[in-house]
């Protein structure tokens, strides 16, 4: 494809930089990004995507946005409170960048409808706030062989890794399995300060575009944690587990896990 | 057929009226069509242009065969492309 006069003015600082260009752009153009959680860190991953010029964006979401929502994220606004989330964020979306494509999906992923949901997609970024979806989006992209980028917040702390199944451990490797329900403090329960997301947002965005350019060294392998009140990033290295029940040599999961009935019961 | 001691150009552009960043933008994309050891002329008017593009050519790994004021208001740049993008 050519550019046209407008695109050249708004991709103008990507293409001029060596590791992008016109070629980076035009990869960035064909990519498709597949978001779980039009939330805190959905807001930010889409809008960066969006700006960046990221092909399709599907943002999955099921719920209504809340004026609770509005101190962190900010693709929503009091204008579409009580609308859903990825209809809400695709108004804004699209008000930025009209050639992206953004498909909202309102649903809640499930062990039934994921594979289906995300197999079209280059990569998939997780911003959901739960386990058993944590769960499931990283064995179903294991499963599916598909890079996913990671991302949770709490308080003032945040995390991110990118899982290349593969070619490095997965989530679970990290953590074998979902804490037991109740353990971990949701952001509902415990707070959230309402920038966090947005630092760790826009790493994720970032991870997703170097994933797609194909440059510099991906996330992989580490978690990054972020610790706002001390201002400090840190990274943690996570080794791939031979005996992993989903990535591992004899994977033991073979298929997808419900986990949410467990947690609902609480 | 380029003559003995002239250069062969592979490309030209007319980048004339365009301002920074766009005349490297321009210039970037014309690049990135050729092969390395091919060689882009660029004519332009934007005085601030003809220092920047020889300056970010260099960055990106290329060579600056010529930069030349050749009328009170236009300049040739000449680059021959020596990295992959």
């Amino acid at each position: 494809m050519e550019f046209n006069e407008e695109q050249l003015q708004r991709y103008s600082r990507h293409i001029i930089l060596p590791e992008v260009g016109g070629k980076g752009q035009k990869k960035i153009f064909e990519s498709k990004v597949f978001i779980a959680g039009a939330g805190g860190l959905g807001c930010p991953v889409g809008y960066y995507l969006t700006a960046a010029g990221v092909g399709t964006i599907a943002l999955m979401d099921n719920d209504a946005v809340e004026l609770s929502n509005l101190q962190r994220q900010i693709a929503h606004s009091v204008k579409t409170l009580g609308i859903n989330k990825a209809d809400s964020a695709k108004k804004t979306f699209e008000a930025l960048n009209p050639d992206v494509n953004v498909i909202p999906v309102k649903e809640r992923l499930t062990n039934k409808n994921i594979l289906e949901l995300i197999k079209d997609y280059d990569v998939v970024v997780d911003g959901t706030d739960n386990f058993p979806t944590r769960y499931l989006i990283n064995d179903a992209c294991v499963m599916l062989k598909k890079p996913l980028v990671s991302g949770a917040i709490l308080r003032f702390e945040g995390q991110v890794t990118t899982i290349l199944p593969g070619d490095g451990p997965c989530y679970r490797c990290l953590f074998e399995s979902p804490p037991p329900p109740g353990l971990v403090p949701s952001c509902q329960e415990a707070g959230v300060l309402g920038v966090l997301p947005g630092v760790i947002g826009a790493l994720q965005a970032t991870e997703v575009l170097k994933l797609i350019l194909g440059k510099g060294k991906p996330l992989k392998g580490e978690l990054l944690i972020y610790d706002a009140l001390r201002t400090n990033f840190r990274k943690v290295k996570i080794p791939k587990n031979p005996d992993c029940p989903i990535c591992g040599e004899n994977p033991t999961i073979k298929e997808l896990i419900d986990y949410t009935q467990e947690y609902c019961a609480i | 057929m380029a003559q003995k001691g002239e250069t062969k150009i592979d490309k030209k552009i007319n980048i004339k009226g365009a301002v920074c960043p766009y005349t490297l933008v321009k210039s970037k994309l014309a690049i990135e069509e050729l092969s390395v050891g091919q060689v882009l002329e660029i004519l332009l008017d934007y005085p601030e242009a003809a220092e920047s593009i020889p300056k970010a050519m260099l960055n990106y790994g290329h060579t600056v065969l010529k930069a030349e004021k050749i009328n009170p208001t236009d300049w040739v740049i000449q680059i021959r492309k020596e990295v992959e993008d």
